[in-house]
């Protein structure tokens, strides 16, 4: 269980988060959502203790900020929104660097490594480019291996930053579904950004939504996505219809503006 | 399917090699449909590992995800076996070249008899014994120095543009040419012996480095990740500057000695002798050690800092670490060879052009390629205009910077280049 108190990150004298309190139980996704610059990605950074904090992030009791880089490591494993992609890494070598917190400072991958991340890439249907280098991947494809290199960690909570951001809109349902099944079997915490708020209401299962750095609501899906929730924080062009129960947030240009 | 070349990427990223996947360029993102050819086709035209041929199935395949291609049981290790073997044998005929040419004519039976003079083992071979001095005493020594020298300033020119991801870093960055001049400076205007000024070279190197380190890498909001590695080198720049306009106001203050300073700076291996390789030699092995020991700590750091962070990387320590070992190696070469410029920062961008970005090749290729290529450049120093000497820096840039152009434009552009 992940829990936040009174969580809070300034940059210089700019406040990016301020006293953001909320549960995540294991198991669950969480889908943070907000307008840009509500403080989603530093959210997510500071869970990483990529950023420091103030107030109190625990995971299963353990203050994340006490941790050592390489324990926080196996407890979380961050996909920031535009991962570090080297042009001539294979892929395999690259899922292999989510590896890097169960292997010490100065050793080197063992076969076991190997295996599990030749696995994984099984799994994600990686396999065939296991030897390509990362330049030669489509944007779809790069999304599973970023993926499947954090799936290397091991670590029961993922961190997604906007993992579908990249991707066209069947490739989007793709990969939140992926990253569902990978939740299920593997009994993974998610917490993501996500845009997409029709998406993240099918996927997630409470949503988080942050302005300005404080939460302006949370709950589950239903209760964030309406109308009279979103429509302060997006503009009021926002409309939230329910077609065959499913809860669709189209944005509409207002209707008062005349064509030009 | 996508097909574009590996310049799309870094066409794309940033200068921190950062690429998003924002090129989704409607490729399918099912297994199934990726083309059969396309796998095999790019990796067999790709110098970067592949992974072996007909390795049995295993690992979890997911059945529904339409996976037809056998899982590999395995990812293959980078492969740096080749290059190491062909960076081996330019520094054996390297070697060889240096010990048989020189100024003294010699028969290559009779360097070769000369060599074995010293072995244990040696048959009852007559050789005279001047030839046995000039092997032994002059060229022998110089070869070996010439080997440590490029192998220092090559693997300090790789670690610094990982562990700093620049490609134009070089191990003279923190400070350490400029350090090590004002150093040696010091010595010859106030007269110094000459065992003194490796000493004084040596130690004004690392203080250079000690305090662009302490005065850019610590202080205010650099808790985590703050823009460390941007400050240091800015430092660096700075203190370079600093001990340069020393070096220069006492070099003009002396004009006497203004020769023997520029002849120092310009580097040279001219004066080697044993005791220079005993100097060097234990700097060197640990140098060459330490950084081995993190060829896959920079890999890891290919991927940017906050994202290595993230993975548990302490990257203040393995900075702090790399930086010290290329610090000793680099400043014990300063300090019995001068400046030798050039050799950093291109040995390494050859062997990535060429072998590989991955540092479990670039670090050692490097370091051996960059004693082949030193040993070579010094042979042309002293045989090019004998019996003068050519600076050896000379040299080097004069044929490294063609052959370097040439590698840059016949391999395909823009490719891994920290």
């Amino acid at each position: 269980m992940i829990a936040l108190d009174g969580v809070a990150v300034r940059y210089g004298t700019s406040c990016a988060l301020d006293g953001v309190s909320e549960q995540v139980p294991a198991g669950q996704w969480l889908g943070i959502i907000g307008p840009n610059g509500a403080g989603k990605t530093t959210l997510l950074r500071s869970i990483a203790c990529l950023v420091p904090h103030a107030g109190t992030i625990t995971i299963d009791g353990h203050p994340v900020s006490g941790l050592r880089r390489r324990r926080l490591a196996r407890l979380v494993a961050y996909v920031p929104q535009l991962p570090g992609l080297p042009p001539e890494m294979t892929v395999g070598d690259y899922v292999l660097l989510g590896r890097t917190p169960h292997i010490g400072y100065l050793r080197m991958e063992t076969a076991a490594d190997r295996q599990i991340c030749a696995g994984l890439l099984g799994r994600l249907g990686l396999s065939p480019m296991a030897g390509r280098t990362l330049a030669t991947l489509s944007g779809g494809e790069l999304q599973r291996v970023v993926l499947a290199r954090a799936l290397a960690q091991e670590a029961p909570v993922l961190l997604l930053d906007e993992p579908t951001s990249a991707l066209d809109l069947g490739r989007r349902v793709d990969a939140l579904e992926l990253i569902d099944e990978l939740r299920r079997e593997r009994s993974l915490t998610v917490l993501s950004a996500v845009h997409d708020l029709t998406l993240a209401g099918q996927f997630a299962d409470r949503l988080l939504l942050l302005d300005q750095g404080r939460v302006a609501a949370s709950g589950p899906p239903a209760s964030v996505l309406r109308d009279d929730v979103l429509a302060p924080r997006f503009g009021p062009g926002i409309h939230v219809m329910a077609t065959d129960g499913t809860l669709v947030v189209m944005s509409r240009r207002p209707a008062a503006r005349p064509r030009p | 399917m996508s097909r574009a070349g590996p310049g799309r990427m870094a066409a794309t990223g940033g200068p921190n090699g950062q690429a998003g996947p924002a090129q989704a360029d409607a490729a399918p993102a099912g297994a199934a449909q990726v083309g059969p050819g396309a796998g095999p086709a790019r990796a067999a035209a790709d110098p970067a590992p592949t992974p072996g041929p007909a390795q049995p199935a295993a690992g979890p395949a997911d059945p529904a995800a339409g996976e037809t291609a056998a899982a590999p049981a395995t990812i293959p290790r980078v492969r740096s076996g080749r290059a190491i073997a062909v960076a081996a044998a330019a520094l054996v005929a390297a070697v060889a070249i240096g010990v048989a040419v020189g100024p003294a004519d010699l028969s290559l039976p009779t360097v070769g008899e000369a060599l074995l003079t010293r072995l244990p083992w040696h048959p009852g071979l007559s050789v005279p014994a001047v030839a046995v001095t000039i092997v032994w005493q002059v060229r022998l020594p110089r070869v070996v120095l010439g080997a440590l020298v490029g192998a220092m300033l090559a693997a300090g020119g790789a670690a610094y543009q990982g562990v700093f991801r620049n490609p134009l870093a070089d191990p003279y960055l923190l400070g350490v040419a400029a350090g090590g001049g004002l150093g040696a400076t010091l010595i010859i205007i106030t007269g110094g012996s000459q065992a003194l000024l490796p000493v004084a070279a040596f130690i004004g190197a690392s203080l250079a480095v000690a305090v662009t380190y302490l005065l850019g890498a610590t202080g205010p909001n650099r808790t985590i990740i703050s823009g460390a590695t941007a400050s240091i080198v800015l430092a660096g720049v700075a203190v370079a500057a600093l001990f340069t306009a020393v070096q220069t106001y006492l070099q003009q203050e002396h004009t006497q000695v203004i020769q023997q300073i520029y002849a120092w700076i310009l580097g040279s291996l001219a004066t080697a002798s044993w005791s220079d390789v005993a100097i060097i030699l234990p700097y060197a092995v640990v140098a060459a050690a330490l950084l081995l020991a993190h060829r896959r700590l920079l890999d890891v750091l290919r991927v940017g800092e906050v994202e290595a962070t993230s993975l548990g990387v302490d990257i203040a320590r393995l900075r702090l670490t790399v930086v010290i070992a290329a610090t000793l190696g680099t400043a014990a070469a300063v300090a019995v060879s001068g400046l030798i410029g050039f050799v950093g920062i291109i040995i390494p961008h050859i062997v990535r052009l060429t072998a590989g970005a991955s540092y479990r090749i670039v670090l050692p290729v490097s370091m051996i390629g960059g004693a082949a290529f030193l040993v070579l450049a010094d042979v042309v120093a002293r045989t090019a205009q004998a019996p003068s000497e050519v600076p050896i820096g000379v040299i080097t840039a004069l044929a490294g910077a063609p052959f370097f152009l040439f590698v840059l434009r016949s391999r395909r552009a823009r490719r891994d280049l920290a």
